[in-house]
């Protein structure tokens, strides 16, 4: 199961990872080979197994749609990479 | 009789101590201290040591207990947390560049559950990036060496859990299990290790890997510190959805009680193959001697599944992390790239520069299997695989209590012996990860020394919610086979 470096450039514009050429490269090798050996599961028939999400079964937990205020805004603000006030500061979102 | 130094006692003799005034909590504490001065520049198992901080928590147990106040279970015990919990006030890294500067603005459950229990944090312990490795050789922050063997690995994730464990740095510790991260450092330095039922411990605040696997667990030198451990952190909490309300049973308890009666499986797959060390099979099969002489019975049972679940898992894993991960961009705490024009190219060179190559790669096949096309093949057909895997476990339970295994393969390797080759570390954890998918709990045990002198654990698990029968199975291999608590520290 061989993936390309095309792919391996696309994938990681998805997960928004720059990659320098040698590292593409690197990633198609080991990527390839990961996955060539994980396609193993495909010897097996799955077409009537039901696929599991959650390994213990249970409901999905309702609770009262009641507000509690975290209260320590500057516990969060204080670790922002740049602030403004009580902002979190980044650069341009519309590029040229 | 002697006493033995007050580093090498188990975290139970140490609680009663304090409780009964033998010892102060200041006097645990700056012990301890000085140990790990002395021992985490060669041993590497702390990231962060609080020394100020333990000094200030021992002195309010001592003064509260003078007043006849007592907190809970670990009442001015010291003990460590895995790198991965977050911790008020205390830089939480999760042995990434891209945490580095990270202080958590609240306490994860498990972190809040050991200190309202009385216990006194001593520092946070290395581990794999993101607690992607099976060596610890991944932090960001150097690698942390096996005690028994300074130029072996330790095992990992929770390698330095594992290592400050065995080399008596704290009294007990917690760390994290996705695919074997507690059970496999346990088991290359000779503690003993939990990884409870999916839902048995809270995973709030602890940074999430792989949500539908991860479980935090206690890291102990005996099977009665780690039952009295996951009895701290154990229980519902409404701020994991995934938690289970359950009650806790007596797990220390379960600890003492008798195996007579007790049907143990061996599962022949995990015996079969070229892969399984001699020394290893050895120790195994001496564990299970232990417990037939004490009345068990074994019984052979198949998981005919078993040879499927590492490619399960290494599609199942990638995918929750690539999705869990995509939360580190530069934008509200952690790691930012200097000097960008806009936006996208600030996050893509942040997390560029912020995460090694091993979460790299992982973030890579994730995303690549739940991409447009590709996520039925990959990842929906690796969830009915995670299925049928669950049903092996379901039918074998039908014939027995509890499964006893090999923890991993080998005793602990040389550090960089496996670096180069990411399938032949991914192999270490072939008879952990199973468990993880099927969700049961799994416990391993020291159970012998290889010919070099290095630790090998016995693998046992259970079904959904019956971590006292891993107990007892386990405190009975531990009273049969003596071993030493403490590693010797050499190399």
């Amino acid at each position: 199961m061989a993936i390309t470096r095309e792919e391996v450039l696309h994938v990681a514009r998805l997960a928004r990872l720059a990659v320098t050429g040698a590292e593409a490269d690197r990633l198609r090798e080991q990527l390839s080979g990961i996955l060539e050996y994980v396609k193993q599961i495909d010897r097996l028939d799955t077409r009537d197994v039901v696929p599991t999400s959650h390994a213990v079964e249970m409901g999905t937990p309702f609770r009262d749609d009641a507000v509690s205020p975290f209260g320590d805004r500057e516990a969060l603000l204080s670790n922002a990479p740049e602030r403004e006030g009580d902002f979190f500061r980044v650069p341009r979102i519309i590029e040229d | 009789m002697a006493i033995a130094p007050v580093h090498e006692w188990t975290l139970l003799e140490a609680a009663r101590r304090v409780r009964e005034g033998e010892v102060s909590s200041r006097e645990l504490t700056e012990a301890l201290l000085a140990r790990i001065a002395a021992l985490n520049p060669k041993i590497n198992a702390y990231l962060t040591v609080l020394p100020e901080r333990a000094m200030a928590q021992a002195a309010a147990c001592d003064e509260e207990r003078s007043r006849g106040t007592i907190r809970g279970a670990l009442h001015g015990v010291p003990v460590g947390l895995k790198d991965i919990f977050c911790t008020r006030g205390v830089r939480t890294t999760c042995g990434s560049r891209i945490l580095h500067n990270f202080d958590p603005p609240y306490d994860a459950t498990v972190t809040s559950m050991v200190l309202s229990a009385g216990a006194v944090l001593l520092g946070k312990h290395n581990m794999d990036e993101f607690a992607m490795g099976s060596s610890t050789e991944t932090s960001h922050f150097g690698v942390t060496r096996n005690p028994w063997d300074l130029s072996r690995i330790p095992g990992g994730s929770s390698g330095g859990t594992a290592a400050a464990v065995a080399a008596a740095m704290c009294f007990g510790g917690i760390g994290t299990d996705t695919g074997g991260s507690i059970r496999q450092p346990a088991s290359l330095c000779g503690v003993v290790g939990v990884k409870p039922t999916y839902g048995r411990v809270s995973r709030y605040g602890m940074i999430a890997f792989a949500s539908s696997l991860d479980q935090g667990g206690p890291i102990t030198r005996s099977v009665a510190d780690a039952a009295l451990l996951l009895s701290v952190i154990a229980g519902y909490d409404r701020r994991d959805s995934t938690s289970v309300d359950v009650p806790v049973p007596d797990y220390l308890a379960a600890a003492g009680a008798r195996v007579n009666g007790l049907r143990v499986g061996l599962p022949r797959e995990y015996f079969e193959g070229g892969g399984l060390d001699p020394a290893v099979k050895a120790s195994v099969e001496r564990a299970l001697k232990a417990l037939t002489d004490q009345g068990a019975t074994a019984v052979e049972v198949s998981l005919p599944h078993t040879s499927y679940a590492l490619s399960t898992y290494y599609l199942v894993a990638p995918a929750e992390a690539s999705s869990n991960l995509a939360r580190y961009d530069g934008v509200r705490y952690g790691h930012r790239a200097e000097g960008s024009a806009g936006l996208i190219e600030m996050m893509s060179r942040t997390r560029a520069e912020g995460f090694g190559a091993e979460v790299k790669r992982r973030i890579m096949i994730g995303t690549y299997a739940l991409s447009a096309g590709y996520y039925e093949a990959f990842y929906g057909k690796a969830q009915k695989v995670r299925t049928l895997i669950r049903e092996d476990f379901g039918k074998a339970f039908g014939q027995v209590d509890v499964l006893l295994t090999p923890t991993a393969p080998t005793p602990a390797f040389r550090l960089g012996e496996k670096t180069d080759d990411p399938l032949t570390m991914y192999l270490s954890d072939i008879y952990t990860i199973p468990c993880n998918l099927a969700g049961i709990p799994g416990l391993s045990v020291p159970c012998g020394l290889s010919a070099e002198g290095l630790p090998v654990g016995a693998q046992l698990l259970a079904n959904h919610f019956r971590e006292e029968t891993l107990f007892t199975a386990a405190g009975a291999i531990e009273r049969a086979i003596p071993l030493p608590r403490v590693a010797p520290i050499t190399g």
